[in-house]
């Protein structure tokens, strides 16, 4: 069946996020001084034909480890649907 | 050692540049196309600067897949030298064939200007022209040009003599206002065997006399003499 996959890839923590950072301080200066740890990344939606929603996300997985995220620099998480 | 592939890929700008700065050192120089899978009897790779693939989900990220990036890991696991200007060095990096990763810079605007470089490591494929800690100068374009790598490996390059090219001030003294925000000041490095290379400034815009520098031939001029030099390693 049809997995809808949702990926979430975010600069890795302790890593320095200058858009986070710069986003930050435009809350800030809005009035949001009660946000911090503001962290930009992006999401990713795919679909994906597989047998169960566990082999959907060892794909996708696998997606992420090849190309999806740098292992360097960020972290993911994948989220499946249903 | 003159036979010198450039690869292009759909959003390279710098790769007749790049074959303008090998031909005026002496190389026989052509282009490569990213889907060609055959690197024509190369005895060195430059992979240029630009944008490959519109710099879509990361910067080198999509390139590095590319069908010429075979035989590239190929030649460079052998031990041919290759060379990553820019773009090309982010390529690189994405490829696994350098370590870290170049990230947006640190205030998050495209730096285009001339910046200092020290010459850290002569003893590469493509700086052997130069001596230990001379002062070039070269251009920077880039909007992703940050390099950070774990503390691990940044002591390992350090320890191991690999941070080739370190971002000084233009009168050579050390970096006062950061360029992208590079960990230790770096502007390029090699991997173990010094064959390959990467750096972001740009050799291939500093190696004539009517761009205002030649600074940057030796890169193109050393990797002609390489092959005799590198075989006694």
């Amino acid at each position: 069946m049809t997995y809808k996959v949702h990926v979430r890839v975010v600069p890795r923590g302790g890593l320095l996020d200058p858009q986070g950072k710069a986003v930050e301080h435009a809350l800030s200066a809005l009035g949001f001084k009660d946000a911090s740890g503001v962290r930009i990344g992006r999401a990713i939606e795919l679909s994906i034909e597989a047998k169960s929603a566990e082999e959907a996300r060892t794909r996708t997985r696998a997606m992420c480890d090849k190309l999806l995220a740098n292992p360097v620099t960020e972290d993911y998480t994948v989220e499946v649907e249903g | 050692m003159r036979r010198v592939a450039v690869v292009r890929f759909p959003g390279s700008n710098c790769d007749a540049d790049t074959l303008h700065s090998a031909r005026r050192a002496g190389a026989e120089a052509y282009f490569v196309w990213h889907r060609d899978t055959d690197l024509q009897g190369a005895d060195a790779v430059m992979l240029p600067g630009g944008f490959s693939y519109g710099d879509y989900l990361r910067s080198g990220a999509i390139a590095r897949f590319s069908p010429i990036m075979s035989a590239v890991q190929r030649f460079a696991q052998a031990g041919g030298p290759v060379l990553g200007i820019c773009n090309g060095f982010q390529i690189l990096c994405e490829a696994g064939l350098l370590p870290g990763a170049l990230i947006q810079n640190s205030r998050l605007s495209f730096v285009s200007r001339p910046v200092g470089l020290r010459l850290e490591q002569p003893d590469t494929a493509f700086t052997t022209a130069y001596a230990r800690g001379q002062l070039l100068r070269m251009p920077v374009a880039h909007g992703d040009g940050q390099y950070v790598a774990d503390a691990a490996t940044l002591a390992e390059l350090e320890a191991t003599g690999r941070v080739v090219v370190r971002y000084v001030e233009l009168d050579g003294s050390t970096l006062r206002t950061a360029i992208n925000g590079s960990l230790h000041d770096i502007a390029g490095i090699a991997n173990t065997g010094g064959n390959v290379v990467g750096l972001m400034p740009h050799p291939d815009r500093a190696a004539d006399p009517t761009l205002g520098s030649t600074d940057g031939m030796g890169f193109f001029t050393s990797v002609l003499t390489w092959a005799t030099a590198g075989a006694g390693r």
